[in-house]
């Protein structure tokens, strides 16, 4: 049985987007830019996209704009926002276990004078509103906070957090990192008093190279790629019409029946801990009371005694395919700084699986799963670094 | 510059005797196989104690030197203009046009030398040295003679046809693969191992290599990365026939039954069994480690000793006596350093004590092994009998 448990990594491309990028590549390959019909067609995918994109977040298209990803949203929200605000002032602040694709073009803001701010998280990875508040300065331009956490699934109240910051200081540009959450949530971007928002198509069955920075109405923000000036100046380049008529098809489809995508991903989620229970070397991670205020689709584990990478490459013979802490980030040797964030033991951080989820998997693929995790758990504790 | 030749000048082929002949085809066949992979239409022949590479009318210069300067066994590459009609008016003008174009117009002193392989040509040697000379100082007033220590050395060679250059570049030395039989190289994904079998094939060996990987405890992607580093080699090496042994069973029975701190040496000496194995069948007359003293835990003296002990063939360790630094910067010459420092982690690294065994006596580590029989065997029987085997093309 192959069981792909690493949904939170990358999906597969769903048929409808499959099939849309084909026709797109093969029959309406026209630049948008062309004034001929070949350039209108073209365009007329990347309009439809934008709309259902819109639509998805009671938004309007002309405050979607299309990047290559998660990682260029980000990019253009932080420095794009930051440069523009920087006369009012160059205070930051963020949270304590943002991603790579926020943390690092933020340490890249702090060379040219910015002060960047880290407010902590709490064992289940949550901010206090009254914390970050208190962070927030006359000077302070910009809050970036991750909507879910990638590793442990944890969820911000991202509503409550804008508030209490906007209260303090209503200048304040707010961005998210929905990489994780969109697709997943039903997100109003101006009731949750979201200004920038990054999302990645390839995390909700689109393809990869996709993507969006929600811009909400009035946001400036200073462009990352100069060119051509397409989408209004904001993202030049010639536009990956595939790319974003996959994703407009993929999110789409993902919103049209998104409550029971997450019921069911809750459920195997639910499944999966409770099979663990019966694994005595197996940790939960961040997980409270009730699963629904975390992720529906990502479960962190810390297996004792067992080193995350061995247990992975174990799975991966048996066909289940999972992450050990971030994929985006495993490919450093580094320790997890998220989990050391919500305050995983130390000698758990080398030993941590993340589990996510995805509408396709099934209540068998997760029986398996534990199955498989049964067996191999006692063989890998065995042997271990002494 | 239009060079329509390079003369290639070799090392200690030269002294090799009797057997001369197959140390020179060594070099031919390793400097055709490089040509032919940048076009068609080069030649390339044995003459008088050199290889002549007559080129195309049409071809990147740069990339056929470079190709040329990872053949072992070329000493040096001096490209050369063609001269096809070698009378004595024509030979003057053409070397005259030859210093213009290279030298435009710069001042310097110079000797000319001459090799005359046509017997029949009806100037004497010391003669064009000298005409020559006079020639290039009646042409360019500018430029001095001086025997004794020139600056420019111009050398005319007549064959058939004459050559005239002045350039040498180094090549790498060495001999050409082939020239000296096989070895086995025990090829892991470290900085030392690929560094060791580029040095023990300069001398002329034929390297094939083993590579144990040990999953799910090591991944696909360290495996990859010796493939990789193996590409990275055959540039110099030649083709490898690379044997993937999966060695995780006799891993864990020795880390079962054998004392952890005594791990390593024992896993080295099983791998070294397995190595001598697969060399016996590639007919190989020897191993290759990048072993070099005292660089880790294993590899004490006393940890070398251990290793050694149960090998029947000889064991080449080309950077025995290279401190660390000196391996990477002939890794970083090499171009596989990059490559060797990707972080994944191999099976030698995974299961490492914390303290291991620095001076391990042989007596003890083979009364630990006598705790392995009845088990080891069939699974080292099938370590060897699952081996994977990556042909690797330069």
């Amino acid at each position: 049985m192959e069981c792909y448990f690493d949904n939170a990594a990358t999906t597969r491309v769903c048929n409808e987007a499959a099939e849309i990028m084909n026709r797109v590549m093969l029959e309406d390959y026209g630049n948008p830019s062309s004034k001929h019909i070949k350039g209108f067609d073209a365009e007329k995918y990347i309009r439809d996209a934008a709309a259902t994109i819109a639509s998805t977040l009671h938004a309007a298209p002309k405050e979607i704009v299309f990047t290559s990803g998660g990682t260029e949203s980000n990019n253009m929200a932080l420095a794009g926002s930051a440069f523009v605000n920087k006369r009012r002032g160059k205070h930051i602040i963020a949270s304590a276990f943002e991603h790579p694709a926020v943390y690092n073009p933020l340490l890249g803001l702090e060379e040219f004078g910015f002060e960047v701010e880290f407010v902590p998280v709490d064992n289940l990875g949550h901010i206090d509103p009254e914390r970050l508040s208190e962070m927030v300065r006359d000077d302070t331009i910009l809050v970036s906070i991750m909507y879910v956490n990638n590793e442990t699934g944890a969820v911000q109240d991202i509503a409550g957090l804008s508030r209490a910051v906007k209260q303090k200081n209503p200048h304040i540009i707010f961005h998210t990192d929905a990489i994780q959450a969109y697709g997943k949530y039903r997100i109003n971007p101006k009731k949750e008093g979201i200004d920038l928002m990054s999302v990645s198509g390839h995390k909700l069955h689109g393809p990869k190279g996709s993507g969006f920075l929600y811009v909400a109405d009035g946001v400036r923000l200073r462009p990352l790629i100069f060119g051509g000036g397409q989408q209004k100046d904001r993202r030049s380049g010639t536009e990956n019409v595939p790319a974003i008529a996959g994703l407009g098809i993929a999110a789409g489809k993902i919103y049209e029946d998104l409550d029971t995508r997450t019921a069911h991903m809750y459920e195997l989620k639910q499944r999966m801990i409770d099979g663990l229970a019966r694994i005595p070397q197996a940790h939960v991670n961040a997980v409270g009371e009730d699963i629904h205020k975390t992720a529906p689709h990502i479960l962190s584990v810390s297996f004792d005694g067992i080193k995350a990478e061995v247990l992975l490459h174990a799975l991966e013979e048996r066909g289940i395919y999972v992450s050990s802490g971030s994929a985006c980030s495993s490919n450093h040797p580094g320790i997890s700084g998220t989990l050391k964030a919500i305050g995983v033991p130390e000698k758990l951080l080398d030993s941590t699986i993340r589990f996510s989820f995805c509408g396709n998997n099934t209540a068998e693929e997760i029986d398996y799963g534990i199955e498989t995790l049964k067996e191999l758990v006692p063989v890998y504790g065995r042997f271990s670094r002494k | 510059m239009k060079y329509r030749a390079l003369l290639i000048k070799y090392a200690e082929i030269g002294i090799k005797g009797q057997n001369r002949y197959v140390f020179e085809d060594a070099l031919c066949d390793r400097i055709r196989r490089k040509l032919k992979k940048i076009s068609e239409g080069f030649s390339c022949i044995r003459e008088q104690g050199r290889v002549l590479v007559e080129c195309p009318e049409e071809y990147d210069y740069d990339e056929t030197i470079d190709a040329i300067k990872t053949v072992f066994g070329v000493w040096a590459i001096c490209p050369a203009i063609v001269i096809e009609d070698a009378s004595w008016e024509s030979l003057t003008k053409h070397t005259g046009d030859f210093v213009e174009e290279r030298f435009a117009g710069e001042s310097f002193t110079f000797k000319v030398f001459a090799r005359r392989s046509d017997k029949k040509y009806p100037i004497e040697t010391p003669e064009i040295c000298s005409g020559m000379g006079d020639y290039l100082l009646q042409r360019f007033p500018h430029l001095k003679v001086d025997v004794h220590e020139p600056q420019v050395k111009l050398q005319v060679e007549i064959r058939n046809k004459a050559y005239v250059f002045c350039d040498t570049i180094q090549g790498p030395g060495g001999m050409p693969v082939g020239a000296n039989g096989k070895a086995m190289l025990l090829l892991s994904g470290g900085i030392d191992s690929p560094v060791a079998g580029y040095m023990v094939a300069k001398r002329g060996v034929y390297i094939d290599a083993v590579y144990f990987h040990a999953p799910p405890y090591t991944s696909e992607r360290a495996k990859q990365k010796v493939v990789d580093l193996a590409k990275l080699i055959s540039v110099y090496t030649g083709p490898i026939r690379l044997h993937v042994v999966n060695f995780t069973d006799v891993q864990l029975a020795i880390i079962d039954k054998c004392p952890r701190e005594e791990l390593t040496i024992i896993m080295r000496r099983y791998m070294m069994r397995i190595a001598e194995h697969f060399a016996g069948e590639c007919r190989s007359l020897g191993l290759v480690t990048g072993e070099s003293i005292g660089q880790v835990a294993s590899q004490t003296m006393q940890g070398l000793a251990a290793t050694n002990a149960v090998c029947t063939m000889p064991v080449y360790r080309p950077l025995i006596a290279f401190d660390k630094q000196d391996i990477v910067d002939i890794a970083m010459k090499i171009n596989t350093y990059e490559t060797s420092i990707e972080p994944y982690e191999d099976c030698c690294t995974i299961f490492v004590a914390k303290h291991p065994k620095t001076k391990p006596r042989i007596d003890v580590i083979e009364r630990s092994e006598k705790k392995l029989e009845g088990v080891i065997e069939e699974l080292v029987e099938q370590a060897i009998s699952t081996v994977e085997i990556i042909d690797i093309a330069e």
